[in-house]
């Protein structure tokens, strides 16, 4: 049973506050998580939210456990309703369940957006929260916790005098255990390249950095975003290709990029109105869902063992790293990755770059390394129910 | 009771008593982006010339976040978006008590869509629209929360959670407003370019329809003709549909192309889009399949906004160039009148406060020029000092303006 749940039925226990049924406040909840794309359900869910903001203090925590695996849509409207009640609260000099919040807080199996409110809320009427439970939150399964984290450690490290540059090396390099934002790892890595250690930040990140490559097709007009050329077809390197200029042949690619960008332009020839297409291999350990993360200033289609995934038809708006962020699921054992990068006919300065970025990590952006890797980057950061947490968790399938 | 203080005799009719229907608007209201009448004039005002700390500014509040989203008046509320975090991810609506500046209640959603913009730009820029009763948020990644004035959630939509191709990597402006029951919200990028009517009840969509794919940062604003209901112009670069608020359909098309940045604007008997320099139509009286294409009163290459949108004022149209010169120029016939220089760069669009446009460059200046004239003259020169990119809002003689971190009320 979750722990919420044992939490809600103390605070219950406790409260001196009439609230919903147990039944009303489920009832209320689940009408909340079946709103859904196209403002299916929003009636409902607008009702409910208005049921919920009569709802005692000790209600928070069941309103807090709907929010396990809800949908981004319904997420918010149980924010609004914890914000609510928990406003109401407050205002009225009334207490809230902080012992019980705090456990919820706490436990890194409930989902991670609904533990940072809960978190929020404590903030509001205990200024020590976060002193006391952020150090341990380095290797969190929230994004927002670890970041507090890594800051925190950033900070402690920066504080140090130069005469305790190997205690600052140590502190930054606790701190990259759990940075996941680029600013921090960046800030991270220079800072310990000061100190005289090198950051391996494409392992830290994930990064695909080795691709075979083939093209260019035509993408004049734009033609090529929705042309199937054959490696959409079939992928067989030893194939000779008809392409824009002649027949062309797979070639690699391999970036030393400190954050992987493979940069096209560069490496192969500053293509204009033309469709590369870029392919590598990932294995897994075992089946297990991802995220492929891109930056990217190019239009792109991604295809993972030949389902696609997602494309987006956009040139020269800007890159930057997680800019794009694609669920997949990864098979156990030799994964394909097939990549269609267009590059657009415009001659203006500003719109010559023809570079990607990818990486592969899980929901929560920590790197998901293949098995022949030899990075030590954390990953499965998020426990599972009844199992240890881990503080230094090696990488699904990673090798020493 | 409906305070008139703020509206221009012609337009209250279709943006106000038309469109916002069953609401009790206490005050003078700036309810959307350049007001109510989405002209950006607030006739009677009177906003003093110059202010510093320690005079003029009745207060001063922090924001939690950044935002290039302009303030809405409504009743004693002044509402305020804001985006915080690593990915400016954390979305804000905040609600202050116009008279004292404090907080009366700020509500917080996770972005469901895409959040990157241009490092000027944040996730927080498009401003919010109200309808008198209720609240229409919407963000870069195209989320639209609808609260009511308690900041209780009505309703909210995803619309890139639910087109997932639907962003710009640049970020979006289009602040959205509202006419009768319905919120025009344009969504148009390079990618995944549609514009939508949300039943403001429930958020659902009366209609949704493809729009050009590229790039665009205009806002919507209303036209009406005289005895017919107020349309919709989508401005974009192919040019500006009128399509009527509750069905989406296209009414006429003036298709000479347009700017994808500032927006129109609205005279009592024409319209003035940033197209080829400035053009001036006048629509046709009919509509569907009978609509004649509007007529093209005139058109100069001079008076090409930059940054900020046109406004006009009692018969002049006043538009702002990328070398921050100001010019005037009669609505009638385009005639250019007179120029001033102006420190610039802007981003932000002018308001007028009965004879002075008020102008807030991107450094936090902010230059007052007395209008009544014939010549533009710089009567008041103050700074906030803290970049400006947002458009003020005015009500009664009172103006609200932020930055990324404040919130300001400027009034004697």
């Amino acid at each position: 049973m979750p722990i919420y749940r044992c939490s809600f039925a103390a605070v219950i226990a406790f409260s001196m506050i009439a609230s919903l049924s147990a039944a009303d406040l489920s009832s209320q909840i689940a009408a909340i998580r079946k709103v859904s794309r196209e403002g299916q359900g929003n009636e409902a869910a607008a009702a409910a939210v208005r049921n919920l903001s009569n709802a005692a203090a000790s209600d928070l925590l069941q309103i807090l456990g709907g929010f396990e695996k809800a949908s981004p849509l319904a997420a918010n409207y149980l924010r609004n309703s914890v914000e609510t009640i928990a406003d109401r609260h407050l205002a009225a000099g009334k207490p809230l369940p902080v012992k019980q919040l705090e456990t919820f807080v706490q436990e890194r199996t409930n989902d991670p957006r609904a533990r940072r409110l809960a978190y929020e809320v404590l903030a509001k009427v205990d200024s020590t929260i976060g002193d006391r439970l952020i150090p341990a939150m380095l290797l969190d399964p929230s994004p927002e916790f670890r970041r507090d984290a890594v800051q925190r450690l950033v900070a402690e490290a920066e504080s140090l005098g130069k005469d305790s540059a190997d205690k600052a090396k140590q502190v930054y390099r606790q701190a990259l255990t759990g940075a996941t934002d680029s600013d921090l790892a960046k800030k991270i890595s220079e800072s310990l390249k000061k100190l005289g250690d090198e950051v391996d930040l494409v392992s830290h990140f994930g990064f695909l950095t080795d691709w075979r490559i083939v093209g260019p097709f035509d993408n004049h007009d734009f033609v090529g975003f929705d042309t199937a050329y054959a490696p959409e077809e079939e992928l067989d390197f030893a194939a000779k290709l008809k392409a824009k200029e002649g027949e062309v042949s797979w070639g690699e690619i391999t970036t030393s990029d400190e954050f992987g960008i493979v940069d096209i332009a560069k490496s192969v020839a500053p293509h204009k109105g033309a469709v590369m297409y870029l392919a590598t291999f990932y294995e897994a350990a075992a089946d297990r869902n991802v995220e492929f993360r891109f930056g990217t200033p190019n239009a792109w289609k991604l295809w993972v063992n030949g389902e696609f995934l997602f494309g987006r038809d956009e040139y020269h708006r800007g890159m930057a790293i997680d800019q794009y962020r694609v669920p997949a699921k990864l098979k156990a054992g030799k994964n394909v990755i097939l990549l269609k990068l267009c590059q657009n006919e415009q001659t203006d300065d500003w719109a010559q770059r023809y570079q990607i970025q990818i990486r592969v990590c899980d929901p929560s952006g920590v790197a998901v390394l293949p098995v022949k890797s030899k990075s030590r980057t954390t990953s499965d950061a998020r426990p599972q129910k009844n199992q240890p947490q881990r503080l230094t968790a090696q990488a699904e399938g990673a090798s020493e | 009771m409906i305070n008139l203080q703020n509206l221009s005799a012609r337009r209250i009719v279709p943006v106000v008593a038309a469109v916002v229907s069953a609401t009790c608007l206490t005050g003078a209201d700036w309810l959307q982006f350049r007001g109510n009448d989405v002209s950006g004039v607030s006739a009677l005002s009177e906003i003093p010339a110059t202010w510093s700390d320690t005079e003029n500014i009745a207060w001063k509040v922090d924001l939690p976040g950044r935002g290039l989203s302009g303030a809405i008046v409504i009743g004693d509320q002044v509402v305020v978006t804001a985006s915080s975090g690593f990915r400016q991810d954390r979305l804000h609506v905040l609600s202050f008590d116009r008279t004292s500046g404090k907080k009366v209640w700020e509500r917080q959603f996770w972005a469901t869509g895409r959040t990157m913009t241009h490092p000027k730009m944040c996730v927080a820029t498009p401003t919010p629209a109200s309808d008198g009763e209720r609240i229409f948020a919407f963000y870069s990644s195209n989320d639209v929360v609808c609260l009511d004035l308690d900041g209780n959630l009505l309703w909210l939509r995803g619309l890139t959670h639910d087109f997932p191709n639907a962003s710009n990597s640049l970020g979006m402006s289009s602040s959205p407003i509202v006419i009768g029951d319905t919120l025009i919200v344009q969504v148009e990028n390079d990618a995944e370019s549609f514009a939508t009517g949300l039943d403001t009840s429930t958020g659902k969509a009366r209609w949704k329809k493809a729009r050009p794919k590229k790039a665009n940062w205009t806002s919507p604003t209303v036209w009406q003709n005289r005895d017919s209901e107020p349309l919709a112009l989508l401005q974009s670069s192919a040019g500006v549909e009128a399509v009527d608020p509750r069905t989406g359909e296209t009414q006429w098309k003036f298709e000479d192309g347009a700017s994808t940045i500032p927006s129109s604007v609205v005279t009592t008997d024409s319209l003035l889009v940033p197209s080829n320099g400035l053009t001036a139509l006048r629509p046709g009286e009919n509509k569907g399949d009978d609509a004649k294409s509007p007529e093209v009163l005139w058109n100069d290459n001079r008076l090409g906004p930059g940054t900020s949108s046109p406004i006009v004022v009692d018969g002049k149209v006043f538009v702002v160039n990328r070398a921050g010169v100001l010019q005037a120029a009669d609505v009638t016939t385009g005639s250019i009148l007179w120029k001033v220089r102006l420190k610039g760069p802007f981003s932000a669009t002018p308001v007028a406060a009965g004879k002075q446009l008020i102008f807030f460059n991107e450094e936090g200046g902010a230059q007052v020029v007395d209008i009544s004239g014939a010549e533009g003259e710089i009567v008041g020169e103050n700074t906030v000092g803290e970049t400006i990119l947002s458009t003020p809002a005015i009500s009664d003689n009172e103006m609200f303006v932020r930055s990324d971190g404040h919130l300001w009320k400027i009034a004697k």
